[in-house]
């Protein structure tokens, strides 16, 4: 099969496969979104998945996470099987998601939305670093969740769940409706987490954010992966890339 | 003046066991997105089961303020994981009318057994007799009534919006798929929450067993009315709900005074206002 071959090309990261996903499908209540999704993700990669609007990315981060009713194939996180598990026994095993709508409580005030996540296991940002890479949610702390500006709430987001310890983050469409200047600090952000070994799975739509942070890159389209390629071979792969994103 | 006193403790009285009852039914629609209905059933169990630990097992009204609760509490987390849990996501008619049911079978039951009629439960020793304050006598039952129901009420109030378990109940009660996804085990928290709602209602019971005696009925004249106090409070607030529970009270207490034929309709002649005027309640956020 094609999209077998494409999870075993190589790589710009040398690190062990963390995440194996295989033949995964998917579907909200009698509509099959997921077709048989193949790819992988090694430690201490970014990868980002590209794809049009519903091509069945953001369905792929639920799957993973656990929160899709209805899914099969196989997803392996740590050497461990998590198809058949529970959202909450999968993000006890490292993973932690930040989803598009970035999930901000309204009841809860900006400190109880980031202490919220409980701690997974030992290892997790501390509260000062967090503060260091979102210098504005230090000044916000009682403030109503939801009455941050879209790029706060995004930072909160992604600010709550490094506390937690997990390694493995799934950020969705972290820069969409955000202004270039925050764009630019989630973009640092990330490679600064990058550079401290967390390992990213990334869903965007801003083609040209991602190729400033990501390894590799995989296409999805009709629910399934058609295509990747690592950052290096970027250059060579545009032409098919602006076809696969009409863009 | 005497009878306004008096009518305004009655008024607190009535209005401890509304906000202790209301608190619970909020706190349970809040994460179940379940009408309760049931919870003046569970309120009569909890008043039962003092009066079995007396009269059976000679456990005394202190322990039964303790037991009693945990009791009617896992009897209400049996029915959550055996009944309710499987109507998650679906209308809440149907919650409304499985609570329903329940409350009618529960009340038949113990209607089977011991009538309609109540049965004794007498006021502890050190809480018996009273105080004269100057411009009215105090029965202490009375007293250590309203003072415990606050100090409850209050204890939940801060359980809810002031500890880190209260925020995973509250993130849960926006969005469940999120909060579980951040590894909570949801699913237990919401049987958990049950519990907790029921464990109220059931301290409600034991607390109004030495002034109301224990009968099958209690509960099921006592949720008409506590149903009115939601209906007015709004549904989203614990705040909101203790303190309509005490103001209505109040409000009855004085109406008894004042008018005594209204003093019966005088919170469902509100509930309409409130309904016709803010029908998501005077703290409540819409649904």
């Amino acid at each position: 099969m094609a999209e077998a071959k494409l999870a075993e090309r190589p790589v710009a990261a040398a690190g062990a496969e963390v995440l194996t996903v295989g033949d995964l499908q998917a579907w909200y209540g009698e509509s099959h979104i997921l077709h048989g999704i193949n790819f992988n993700v090694r430690a201490g990669e970014v990868v980002t998945l590209l794809g049009r609007n519903g091509a069945g990315k953001t369905t792929t981060l639920k799957s993973i996470m656990g929160v899709i009713g209805k899914r099969s194939g196989s997803i392996r996180f740590d050497n461990k099987e998590i198809i058949r598990a529970t959202s909450d026994k999968i993000a006890r095993l490292g993973i932690a998601f930040c989803p598009e709508e970035r999930g901000i409580f309204s009841s809860l005030d900006v400190r109880e939305n980031l202490m919220l996540p409980p701690v997974v296991r030992p290892g997790g940002l501390p509260l000062d670093q967090i503060f260091t890479l979102f210098p504005n949610l230090k000044e916000r702390l009682t403030s109503q969740g939801t009455k941050l500006s879209g790029g706060e709430q995004q930072m909160l987001a992604i600010a709550r769940i490094l506390r937690t310890g997990a390694r493995f983050l799934m950020l969705d469409e972290p820069t969409e409706g955000l202004a270039p200047v925050i764009i630019q600090q989630i973009g640092h952000t990330i490679a600064r987490l990058k550079s401290q070994g967390f390992t990213i799975l990334l869903v965007e739509q801003n083609f040209r954010f991602a190729s400033t942070v990501a390894d590799r890159y995989y296409i999805v389209e009709h629910g399934k992966v058609i295509d990747g390629f690592a950052n290096s071979e970027l250059s060579a792969n545009m032409d098919k890339l602006h076809t696969y994103l009409g863009v | 003046m005497q009878a306004l006193y008096a009518q305004l403790l009655v008024g607190l009285i009535n209005g401890s066991f509304y906000a202790l009852l209301s608190l619970g039914l909020a706190v349970i629609f809040g994460m179940l997105n379940i009408i309760n209905f049931a919870h003046g059933a569970l309120y009569m169990m909890g008043a039962f089961v003092a009066y079995f630990l007396l009269n059976l097992g000679g456990i005394n009204y202190w322990w039964a303020l303790l037991i009693a609760p945990v009791i009617v509490g896992i009897f209400g987390m049996i029915l959550e994981r055996t009944m309710l849990q499987w109507l998650a996501g679906l209308d809440h008619l149907y919650g409304l009318l499985l609570t329903f049911g329940i409350a009618l079978i529960v009340q038949g039951v113990f209607q089977n057994y011991f009538g309609s009629s109540g049965l004794p439960y007498s006021i502890p020793d050190q809480l018996k007799g009273g105080v004269n304050l100057g411009f009215m006598f105090l029965p202490i039952y009375r007293g250590w009534v309203v003072i415990f129901s606050l100090v409850v009420c209050l204890a939940t109030w801060f359980l809810i919006e002031k500890t880190q378990l209260g925020a995973y109940l509250r993130a849960a009660t926006e969005n469940p798929t999120l909060v579980r996804a951040f590894g909570i085990n949801v699913p237990r928290m919401i049987t958990l929450t049950y519990g907790l709602g029921v464990g109220l209602a059931a301290l409600a019971g034991v607390l109004s067993a030495p002034i109301n005696q224990v009968r099958p009925l209690m509960g099921a004249d006592l949720i008409i009315v506590v149903f009115a106090v939601v209906v007015i409070g709004g549904m989203g607030s614990i705040m909101g709900s203790i303190i309509t529970g005490f103001a209505l009270g109040v409000i009855e207490g004085l109406t008894k005074y004042f008018y005594p034929e209204a003093s019966n309709t005088v919170v469902f002649v509100l509930m309409v206002v409130v309904l016709l005027v803010k029908p998501t309640g005077l703290t409540g956020r819409a649904a």
